[in-house]
Protein backbone atom coordinates (compact mmCIF):
# COMPACT_ATOMS: atom_id res chain seq x y z
CA UNK A 1 0.00 0.00 0.00
CA UNK A 2 1.62 3.02 -1.27
CA UNK A 3 0.78 6.73 -0.08
CA UNK A 4 0.59 9.24 -2.95
CA UNK A 5 0.73 13.22 -1.87
CA UNK A 6 -2.31 14.92 -3.16
CA UNK A 7 -1.10 18.66 -3.63
CA UNK A 8 -3.55 21.48 -3.10
CA UNK A 9 -5.07 22.25 -6.75
CA UNK A 10 -6.12 19.06 -6.74
CA UNK A 11 -7.81 18.14 -3.27
CA UNK A 12 -10.84 19.43 -4.49
CA UNK A 13 -11.14 15.98 -6.36
CA UNK A 14 -10.04 13.93 -3.70
CA UNK A 15 -13.04 14.90 -1.34
CA UNK A 16 -10.58 17.67 0.21
CA UNK A 17 -7.68 14.58 1.21
CA UNK A 18 -4.43 15.35 1.27
CA UNK A 19 -3.30 11.89 1.11
CA UNK A 20 -4.78 8.60 -0.70
CA UNK A 21 -3.40 5.25 0.29
CA UNK A 22 -3.61 2.56 -2.22
CA UNK A 23 -2.43 -0.56 -3.25
CA UNK A 24 -0.57 -1.38 -6.76
CA UNK A 25 2.15 -2.75 -7.94
CA UNK A 26 3.65 -0.23 -10.22
CA UNK A 27 2.59 3.48 -10.50
CA UNK A 28 0.46 2.56 -13.56
CA UNK A 29 -1.89 0.70 -10.93
CA UNK A 30 -1.36 2.54 -7.99
CA UNK A 31 -2.53 5.81 -10.01
CA UNK A 32 -5.16 3.79 -11.85
CA UNK A 33 -6.46 2.61 -8.48
CA UNK A 34 -6.37 6.26 -6.96
CA UNK A 35 -8.33 7.63 -10.32
CA UNK A 36 -10.50 4.67 -9.81
CA UNK A 37 -11.59 6.12 -5.87
CA UNK A 38 -11.69 9.29 -7.38
CA UNK A 39 -12.78 9.55 -10.74
CA UNK A 40 -12.97 13.29 -10.82
CA UNK A 41 -9.36 13.53 -10.86
CA UNK A 42 -8.62 11.75 -14.22
CA UNK A 43 -9.53 14.42 -15.96
CA UNK A 44 -7.23 16.20 -14.28
CA UNK A 45 -3.80 14.01 -14.48
CA UNK A 46 -4.85 12.28 -17.88
CA UNK A 47 -5.50 13.42 -21.33
CA UNK A 48 -8.14 11.57 -23.54
CA UNK A 49 -5.56 9.65 -24.83
CA UNK A 50 -4.72 8.37 -21.79
CA UNK A 51 -1.68 9.66 -20.93
CA UNK A 52 -0.34 11.76 -18.30
CA UNK A 53 -0.58 15.22 -18.87
CA UNK A 54 2.60 17.47 -19.36
CA UNK A 55 1.81 20.09 -16.53
CA UNK A 56 1.58 17.77 -14.28
CA UNK A 57 4.88 15.75 -12.43
CA UNK A 58 4.88 12.28 -10.99
CA UNK A 59 7.75 11.17 -8.69
CA UNK A 60 8.42 7.83 -6.80
CA UNK A 61 9.88 9.31 -3.54
CA UNK A 62 12.34 12.27 -4.56
CA UNK A 63 13.01 10.77 -8.19
CA UNK A 64 10.51 12.12 -11.49
CA UNK A 65 9.18 8.56 -13.00
CA UNK A 66 9.70 10.06 -16.54
CA UNK A 67 13.50 8.99 -15.82
CA UNK A 68 12.49 5.87 -14.17
CA UNK A 69 10.52 3.20 -15.58
CA UNK A 70 7.27 5.69 -15.90
CA UNK A 71 4.01 4.06 -15.39
CA UNK A 72 5.41 0.41 -15.12
CA UNK A 73 7.95 1.84 -12.22
CA UNK A 74 7.14 -0.38 -9.89
CA UNK A 75 6.21 0.47 -6.08
CA UNK A 76 6.95 -0.58 -2.77
CA UNK A 77 4.71 -0.24 0.15
CA UNK A 78 7.02 2.15 1.90
CA UNK A 79 6.89 4.56 -0.96
CA UNK A 80 5.92 7.90 -1.16
CA UNK A 81 4.10 8.95 -4.33
CA UNK A 82 3.82 12.12 -5.40
CA UNK A 83 1.57 14.28 -7.73
CA UNK A 84 3.11 17.59 -8.35
CA UNK A 85 1.24 20.11 -10.88
CA UNK A 86 2.75 23.44 -12.03
CA UNK A 87 1.44 26.22 -10.06
CA UNK A 88 1.95 29.73 -11.08
CA UNK A 89 0.99 32.26 -8.67
CA UNK A 90 -2.07 33.96 -8.11
CA UNK A 91 -3.86 34.77 -11.26
CA UNK A 92 -4.82 32.80 -14.24
CA UNK A 93 -7.94 32.65 -16.41
CA UNK A 94 -10.84 32.59 -13.45
CA UNK B 1 41.91 39.29 -7.44
CA UNK B 2 43.94 42.23 -7.09
CA UNK B 3 43.07 43.31 -10.82
CA UNK B 4 39.59 43.67 -9.70
CA UNK B 5 40.01 45.74 -6.73
CA UNK B 6 41.99 48.74 -8.65
CA UNK B 7 38.14 49.70 -10.54
CA UNK B 8 36.38 51.98 -9.03
CA UNK B 9 33.38 49.98 -8.32
CA UNK B 10 35.50 47.53 -6.53
CA UNK B 11 35.79 48.92 -3.03
CA UNK B 12 33.78 49.65 -0.37
CA UNK B 13 32.91 53.21 1.46
CA UNK B 14 33.17 53.50 4.65
CA UNK B 15 29.28 53.67 4.87
CA UNK B 16 29.85 50.55 2.94
CA UNK B 17 32.21 48.47 5.06
CA UNK B 18 29.60 49.78 8.59
CA UNK B 19 26.06 48.56 6.92
CA UNK B 20 28.00 45.47 5.18
CA UNK B 21 29.93 44.75 8.30
CA UNK B 22 27.83 41.10 9.04
CA UNK B 23 28.51 40.10 5.87
CA UNK B 24 31.99 41.07 5.62
CA UNK B 25 32.95 39.24 8.85
CA UNK B 26 31.62 36.38 7.15
CA UNK B 27 34.24 33.94 5.77
CA UNK B 28 31.26 32.80 3.19
CA UNK B 29 31.27 36.91 2.35
CA UNK B 30 33.61 38.21 3.17
CA UNK B 31 34.89 42.09 1.04
CA UNK B 32 35.14 39.50 -1.69
CA UNK B 33 31.87 38.65 -1.50
CA UNK B 34 30.73 42.19 -1.05
CA UNK B 35 32.07 43.15 -4.08
CA UNK B 36 30.77 41.17 -5.94
CA UNK B 37 27.25 41.69 -4.81
CA UNK B 38 28.33 45.48 -5.53
CA UNK B 39 29.33 44.53 -8.90
CA UNK B 40 26.02 41.88 -9.28
CA UNK B 41 22.65 42.97 -11.74
CA UNK B 42 19.80 41.39 -10.93
CA UNK B 43 16.43 42.17 -12.46
CA UNK B 44 13.52 40.73 -10.80
CA UNK B 45 10.23 40.56 -12.64
CA UNK B 46 7.45 41.68 -10.24
CA UNK B 47 7.25 43.72 -7.57
CA UNK B 48 4.48 41.94 -5.74
CA UNK B 49 4.40 39.40 -3.79
CA UNK B 50 7.70 37.45 -4.29
CA UNK B 51 8.70 40.50 -5.14
CA UNK B 52 8.33 42.43 -2.28
CA UNK B 53 10.87 40.29 -0.04
CA UNK B 54 13.20 40.02 -2.96
CA UNK B 55 13.72 43.22 -3.44
CA UNK B 56 13.77 44.32 -0.15
CA UNK B 57 16.71 41.87 0.86
CA UNK B 58 18.53 42.31 -2.39
CA UNK B 59 18.72 45.97 -1.60
CA UNK B 60 19.42 45.27 1.38
CA UNK B 61 22.69 42.94 0.91
CA UNK B 62 23.97 45.52 -1.23
CA UNK B 63 23.62 44.03 -4.85
CA UNK B 64 25.11 47.02 -7.11
CA UNK B 65 21.88 47.33 -9.87
CA UNK B 66 18.78 45.81 -9.39
CA UNK B 67 15.95 46.47 -12.32
CA UNK B 68 11.91 46.10 -11.70
CA UNK B 69 9.86 44.82 -14.53
CA UNK B 70 6.29 46.10 -13.51
CA UNK B 71 3.49 47.86 -14.60
CA UNK B 72 0.49 47.51 -11.76
CA UNK B 73 -0.87 49.54 -9.24
CA UNK B 74 -1.04 48.78 -6.04
CA UNK B 75 -4.65 48.15 -4.60
CA UNK B 76 -5.96 46.64 -0.89
CA UNK B 77 -6.16 43.20 -2.46
CA UNK B 78 -2.37 43.50 -2.12
CA UNK B 79 -1.40 44.81 0.82
CA UNK B 80 -1.99 41.52 3.21
CA UNK B 81 1.11 40.11 1.31
CA UNK B 82 3.43 42.62 -0.91
CA UNK B 83 5.64 44.27 2.23
CA UNK B 84 7.36 46.54 -0.01
CA UNK B 85 4.68 48.49 -0.41
CA UNK B 86 2.16 50.43 2.20
CA UNK B 87 -1.62 51.62 2.76
CA UNK B 88 -0.55 54.85 1.83
CA UNK B 89 0.94 53.40 -1.44
CA UNK B 90 -2.66 52.64 -2.79
CA UNK B 91 -3.32 53.92 -5.79
CA UNK B 92 0.50 54.49 -6.66
CA UNK B 93 3.11 52.42 -9.49
CA UNK B 94 3.84 49.59 -7.59
CA UNK B 95 7.25 50.16 -9.84
CA UNK B 96 7.69 53.64 -7.63
CA UNK B 97 6.49 51.97 -4.40
CA UNK B 98 8.72 49.64 -4.62
CA UNK B 99 11.51 51.66 -5.63
CA UNK B 100 11.47 53.67 -3.17
CA UNK B 101 11.19 51.27 -0.03
CA UNK B 102 14.90 49.65 -1.92
CA UNK B 103 16.23 53.11 -2.24
CA UNK B 104 14.77 53.57 1.62
CA UNK B 105 16.42 50.08 2.94
CA UNK B 106 19.57 51.02 0.62
CA UNK B 107 20.25 53.81 -0.91
CA UNK B 108 23.71 52.71 -3.09
CA UNK B 109 21.61 49.97 -4.81
CA UNK B 110 20.97 51.82 -8.19
CA UNK B 111 17.62 51.08 -8.92
CA UNK B 112 16.54 50.44 -13.26
CA UNK B 113 12.60 51.29 -13.56
CA UNK B 114 10.77 48.95 -16.67
CA UNK B 115 7.50 50.16 -16.27
CA UNK B 116 6.52 47.77 -18.67
CA UNK B 117 4.63 44.48 -19.28
CA UNK B 118 7.72 41.66 -20.24
CA UNK B 119 6.53 40.41 -24.21
CA UNK B 120 8.57 38.66 -26.34
CA UNK B 121 9.41 41.69 -28.17
CA UNK B 122 11.21 43.08 -24.99
CA UNK B 123 12.50 40.51 -22.79
CA UNK B 124 15.62 40.24 -24.47
CA UNK B 125 16.67 43.84 -24.52
CA UNK B 126 15.70 44.04 -20.73
CA UNK B 127 17.12 41.05 -19.66
CA UNK B 128 20.60 41.28 -21.60
CA UNK B 129 22.06 43.87 -19.83
CA UNK B 130 21.68 41.53 -15.91
CA UNK B 131 23.60 39.00 -14.80
CA UNK B 132 20.65 37.26 -12.86
CA UNK B 133 16.95 37.61 -13.39
CA UNK B 134 14.17 36.76 -10.34
CA UNK B 135 10.73 35.50 -11.63
CA UNK B 136 8.14 36.75 -9.56
CA UNK B 137 5.58 37.03 -11.63
CA UNK B 138 2.02 35.36 -11.64
CA UNK B 139 1.08 33.45 -14.87
CA UNK B 140 2.19 31.18 -17.11
CA UNK B 141 2.50 33.07 -20.27
CA UNK B 142 5.15 35.39 -18.60
CA UNK B 143 7.06 32.06 -16.50
CA UNK B 144 7.71 30.67 -19.95
CA UNK B 145 8.63 33.93 -21.74
CA UNK B 146 11.14 34.48 -18.43
CA UNK B 147 11.98 30.66 -18.64
CA UNK B 148 12.81 31.18 -22.98
CA UNK B 149 14.50 34.17 -22.59
CA UNK B 150 16.96 33.33 -19.93
CA UNK B 151 17.83 30.38 -21.44
CA UNK B 152 18.58 31.70 -25.12
CA UNK B 153 20.32 34.15 -23.40
CA UNK B 154 22.43 32.21 -20.74
CA UNK B 155 21.21 33.69 -17.53
CA UNK B 156 20.05 32.11 -14.53
CA UNK B 157 16.53 32.24 -14.14
CA UNK B 158 15.74 32.09 -10.05
CA UNK B 159 12.15 30.47 -10.01
CA UNK B 160 9.57 30.92 -7.04
CA UNK B 161 5.65 30.18 -7.57
CA UNK B 162 2.74 30.06 -5.04
CA UNK B 163 -0.52 28.88 -4.75
CA UNK B 164 -2.63 28.99 -1.47
CA UNK B 165 -0.39 27.75 1.04
CA UNK B 166 2.27 25.87 -0.93
CA UNK B 167 5.36 26.99 -2.84
CA UNK B 168 7.77 25.49 -5.52
CA UNK B 169 11.15 27.26 -5.67
CA UNK B 170 14.62 26.54 -7.98
CA UNK B 171 17.34 27.29 -10.48
CA UNK B 172 16.23 27.39 -14.21
CA UNK B 173 18.24 28.27 -16.92
CA UNK B 174 22.46 27.48 -15.56
CA UNK B 175 24.83 25.92 -17.62
CA UNK B 176 24.11 22.42 -18.09
CA UNK B 177 20.84 22.53 -15.30
CA UNK B 178 17.76 22.25 -16.46
CA UNK B 179 14.80 24.57 -17.61
CA UNK B 180 11.16 25.74 -16.47
CA UNK B 181 10.35 23.46 -19.52
CA UNK B 182 12.29 20.70 -18.28
CA UNK B 183 10.09 20.44 -15.37
CA UNK B 184 7.07 20.76 -17.28
CA UNK B 185 7.00 21.04 -21.00
CA UNK B 186 3.72 22.55 -21.38
CA UNK B 187 1.27 24.57 -19.35
CA UNK B 188 -1.85 23.45 -17.81
CA UNK B 189 -4.80 24.19 -20.62
CA UNK B 190 -6.69 26.80 -18.87
CA UNK B 191 -9.66 26.44 -17.15
CA UNK B 192 -8.32 22.19 -16.12
CA UNK B 193 -6.39 22.82 -13.08
CA UNK B 194 -8.60 24.82 -10.65
CA UNK B 195 -7.73 28.89 -10.05
CA UNK B 196 -9.65 31.66 -8.55
CA UNK B 197 -12.29 29.41 -7.80
CA UNK B 198 -9.62 27.49 -5.54
CA UNK B 199 -7.37 30.33 -5.06
CA UNK B 200 -6.27 32.91 -2.56
CA UNK B 201 -2.75 32.54 -0.61
CA UNK B 202 -1.73 32.61 2.56
CA UNK B 203 -0.11 36.26 3.45
CA UNK B 204 3.30 35.38 4.91
CA UNK B 205 3.94 32.24 1.68
CA UNK B 206 5.09 34.88 -0.86
CA UNK B 207 7.62 35.76 1.77
CA UNK B 208 8.94 32.70 2.62
CA UNK B 209 9.06 31.56 -0.86
CA UNK B 210 10.62 34.75 -1.86
CA UNK B 211 12.89 34.58 0.85
CA UNK B 212 14.13 31.31 -0.77
CA UNK B 213 14.58 33.15 -4.35
CA UNK B 214 16.36 35.68 -2.82
CA UNK B 215 18.20 33.24 -0.77
CA UNK B 216 19.57 31.90 -3.87
CA UNK B 217 20.31 35.02 -6.13
CA UNK B 218 23.12 35.84 -3.11
CA UNK B 219 24.51 32.59 -3.43
CA UNK B 220 24.70 32.14 -6.94
CA UNK B 221 26.48 35.88 -7.02
CA UNK B 222 29.14 34.94 -4.72
CA UNK B 223 29.54 31.38 -5.78
CA UNK B 224 28.81 29.71 -2.21
CA UNK B 225 27.51 26.79 -0.88
CA UNK B 226 25.13 24.26 -2.89
CA UNK B 227 21.79 26.09 -4.92
CA UNK B 228 18.84 24.98 -5.40
CA UNK B 229 19.88 24.16 -9.39
CA UNK B 230 18.65 20.28 -10.08
CA UNK B 231 16.37 20.75 -7.25
CA UNK B 232 12.44 21.52 -6.81
CA UNK B 233 12.06 22.69 -3.02
CA UNK B 234 8.55 22.07 -2.34
CA UNK B 235 7.24 24.27 0.81
CA UNK B 236 4.12 23.31 2.57
CA UNK B 237 3.07 26.02 5.06
CA UNK B 238 0.27 24.38 6.44
CA UNK B 239 1.96 21.18 7.15
CA UNK B 240 5.20 23.22 7.86
CA UNK B 241 6.55 20.73 5.81
CA UNK B 242 9.74 21.20 3.39
CA UNK B 243 10.57 18.70 0.53
CA UNK B 244 12.96 18.74 -2.35
CA UNK B 245 12.68 16.62 -6.01
CA UNK B 246 15.14 15.82 -8.22
CA UNK B 247 15.17 18.14 -11.20
CA UNK B 248 16.45 16.72 -14.46
CA UNK B 249 17.82 18.56 -17.63
CA UNK B 250 15.16 16.96 -20.07
CA UNK B 251 17.16 15.62 -23.22
CA UNK B 252 14.04 16.38 -25.21
CA UNK B 253 13.52 19.71 -23.94
CA UNK B 254 12.68 21.39 -26.77
CA UNK B 255 14.22 24.99 -25.59
CA UNK B 256 17.30 23.14 -23.89
CA UNK B 257 17.69 19.56 -25.31
CA UNK B 258 20.02 18.30 -27.78
CA UNK B 259 17.19 18.93 -30.73
CA UNK B 260 15.80 22.27 -29.60
CA UNK B 261 12.81 23.30 -31.72
CA UNK B 262 12.56 26.65 -29.74
CA UNK B 263 15.28 29.22 -30.59
CA UNK B 264 13.60 32.29 -30.66
CA UNK B 265 10.90 33.75 -28.17
CA UNK B 266 6.89 32.83 -29.10
CA UNK B 267 3.51 34.16 -28.73
CA UNK B 268 3.71 33.02 -25.01
CA UNK B 269 -0.37 33.59 -24.97
CA UNK B 270 -1.32 31.57 -28.17
CA UNK B 271 0.94 29.23 -26.23
CA UNK B 272 -1.06 29.49 -22.70
CA UNK B 273 -4.09 29.59 -24.63
CA UNK B 274 -5.40 32.47 -22.69
CA UNK B 275 -6.10 35.73 -24.00
CA UNK B 276 -3.56 39.27 -24.07
CA UNK B 277 -3.96 41.09 -21.25
CA UNK B 278 -2.43 43.88 -23.27
CA UNK B 279 -4.56 43.25 -26.57
CA UNK B 280 -7.97 45.31 -26.63
CA UNK B 281 -10.91 44.59 -25.23
CA UNK B 282 -13.21 41.92 -27.71
CA UNK B 283 -16.79 42.83 -28.11
CA UNK B 284 -19.21 40.93 -26.40
CA UNK B 285 -19.80 37.56 -28.07
CA UNK B 286 -23.03 35.81 -28.82
CA UNK B 287 -24.41 34.53 -25.64
CA UNK B 288 -22.69 36.95 -23.44
CA UNK B 289 -24.23 40.23 -21.75
CA UNK B 290 -22.83 43.27 -20.14
CA UNK B 291 -23.81 44.05 -16.96
CA UNK B 292 -25.61 47.02 -17.48
CA UNK B 293 -27.83 44.90 -19.35
CA UNK B 294 -28.18 42.57 -16.50
CA UNK B 295 -29.50 45.48 -14.91
CA UNK B 296 -31.57 46.33 -17.01
CA UNK B 297 -33.49 42.40 -17.28
CA UNK B 298 -33.42 42.67 -13.50
CA UNK B 299 -35.22 46.28 -13.86
CA UNK B 300 -37.79 45.50 -16.08
CA UNK B 301 -38.65 42.36 -14.67
CA UNK B 302 -37.84 39.38 -17.17
CA UNK B 303 -38.15 35.93 -16.66
CA UNK B 304 -35.12 34.49 -16.04
CA UNK B 305 -32.87 32.62 -13.26
CA UNK B 306 -29.86 34.39 -12.41
CA UNK B 307 -27.34 31.18 -11.29
CA UNK B 308 -24.26 32.75 -9.23
CA UNK B 309 -21.33 29.76 -9.88
CA UNK B 310 -18.79 31.07 -7.49
CA UNK B 311 -17.85 29.61 -4.24
CA UNK B 312 -20.01 30.03 -0.77
CA UNK B 313 -17.07 32.11 0.64
CA UNK B 314 -17.09 34.52 -2.41
CA UNK B 315 -21.18 34.75 -1.97
CA UNK B 316 -20.62 35.89 1.39
CA UNK B 317 -18.43 38.74 0.35
CA UNK B 318 -20.77 39.95 -2.07
CA UNK B 319 -23.28 39.10 -4.81
CA UNK B 320 -25.92 40.25 -6.86
CA UNK B 321 -29.71 40.26 -5.58
CA UNK B 322 -31.69 37.67 -6.62
CA UNK B 323 -28.92 35.35 -7.71
CA UNK B 324 -29.12 31.46 -6.47
CA UNK B 325 -25.61 29.91 -5.73
CA UNK B 326 -24.47 26.93 -7.16
CA UNK B 327 -20.60 26.81 -7.28
CA UNK B 328 -19.00 25.44 -10.85
CA UNK B 329 -17.77 22.29 -9.20
CA UNK B 330 -21.52 20.96 -7.74
CA UNK B 331 -22.75 21.99 -11.30
CA UNK B 332 -23.12 18.19 -12.73
CA UNK B 333 -24.98 17.13 -9.60
CA UNK B 334 -27.15 19.67 -9.20
CA UNK B 335 -28.83 19.73 -12.64
CA UNK B 336 -32.29 18.24 -10.96
CA UNK B 337 -32.66 21.95 -9.79
CA UNK B 338 -31.59 23.54 -13.15
CA UNK B 339 -34.57 23.97 -15.42
CA UNK B 340 -34.28 23.50 -19.29
CA UNK B 341 -37.46 25.44 -19.86
CA UNK B 342 -36.21 29.24 -18.90
CA UNK B 343 -33.62 31.35 -19.98
CA UNK B 344 -30.63 30.59 -17.60
CA UNK B 345 -28.02 33.59 -16.85
CA UNK B 346 -24.87 32.72 -15.43
CA UNK B 347 -22.17 34.57 -13.54
CA UNK B 348 -18.90 34.68 -11.60
CA UNK B 349 -16.44 37.05 -10.72
CA UNK B 350 -15.14 37.83 -14.01
CA UNK B 351 -16.76 35.64 -16.31
CA UNK B 352 -14.03 32.66 -16.47
CA UNK B 353 -15.87 30.43 -14.33
CA UNK B 354 -19.82 31.06 -15.60
CA UNK B 355 -18.42 30.54 -18.93
CA UNK B 356 -17.54 27.39 -18.03
CA UNK B 357 -20.14 26.36 -16.33
CA UNK B 358 -21.76 27.36 -19.61
CA UNK B 359 -20.00 24.51 -21.28
CA UNK B 360 -21.11 22.16 -18.55
CA UNK B 361 -24.72 23.05 -18.91
CA UNK B 362 -24.61 22.63 -22.60
CA UNK B 363 -23.00 19.26 -22.91
CA UNK B 364 -25.77 18.41 -20.69
CA UNK B 365 -28.42 19.58 -23.41
CA UNK B 366 -28.97 23.14 -21.72
CA UNK B 367 -29.57 25.48 -24.69
CA UNK B 368 -31.07 28.40 -23.26
CA UNK B 369 -27.72 30.34 -21.88
CA UNK B 370 -26.09 34.06 -21.24
CA UNK B 371 -23.05 34.96 -19.39
CA UNK B 372 -22.51 37.72 -17.52
CA UNK B 373 -19.59 39.51 -19.26
CA UNK B 374 -16.71 40.56 -16.25
CA UNK B 375 -19.01 38.78 -13.50
CA UNK B 376 -19.45 40.50 -10.35
CA UNK B 377 -16.39 42.17 -10.71
CA UNK B 378 -17.93 44.59 -13.55
CA UNK B 379 -21.11 44.58 -11.73
CA UNK B 380 -19.48 46.52 -8.46
CA UNK B 381 -17.38 48.71 -10.80
CA UNK B 382 -20.39 49.77 -13.65
CA UNK B 383 -23.89 49.20 -11.82
CA UNK B 384 -23.93 48.90 -7.87
CA UNK B 385 -20.56 50.25 -6.16
CA UNK B 386 -21.71 49.24 -2.88
CA UNK B 387 -21.40 45.62 -3.92
CA UNK B 388 -17.96 44.78 -2.03
CA UNK B 389 -15.00 43.71 -4.92
CA UNK B 390 -12.60 41.05 -3.44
Amino acid sequence: MAKILIPTPLRQFTGKLDAVVVSGATIGEALGALTTQHADLRKQLYSDEGKLRSFVNVYLNDEDIRYLAKDATPVADTDIISIVPSIAGGRYGD
Amino acid sequence: MATDLATPAAALTQEENLRYSRHLILPEVGVEGQLKLKQAKVLMVGTGGLGAPLGMYLAAAGVGKIGLVDFDVVDHTNLHRQIIHGTKDVGRKKIDSAADTMHDINPNVELVKHEVAITSENAFDIIKDYDIVVDGTDNFPTRYLINDACVLLNKPNVYGSIFRFEGQATIFATEGGPCYRCLYPEPPPPGLVPSCAEGGVLGVLPGIIGMIQATEAVKLILGQGTTLVGRLLLYDALHMKFRELKLRKAPDCPVCGTNRTITKLIDYHQFCGVPDPQAPVAPPVKGEIEVTELKAMLDRGDKFKLIDVREPYEYQIARIPGATLIPLGDIPKRLAEISRDEDLVLHCKMGGRSAKAIGILKEAGYTRLTNVRGGIQAWSEKVDPSVPKY
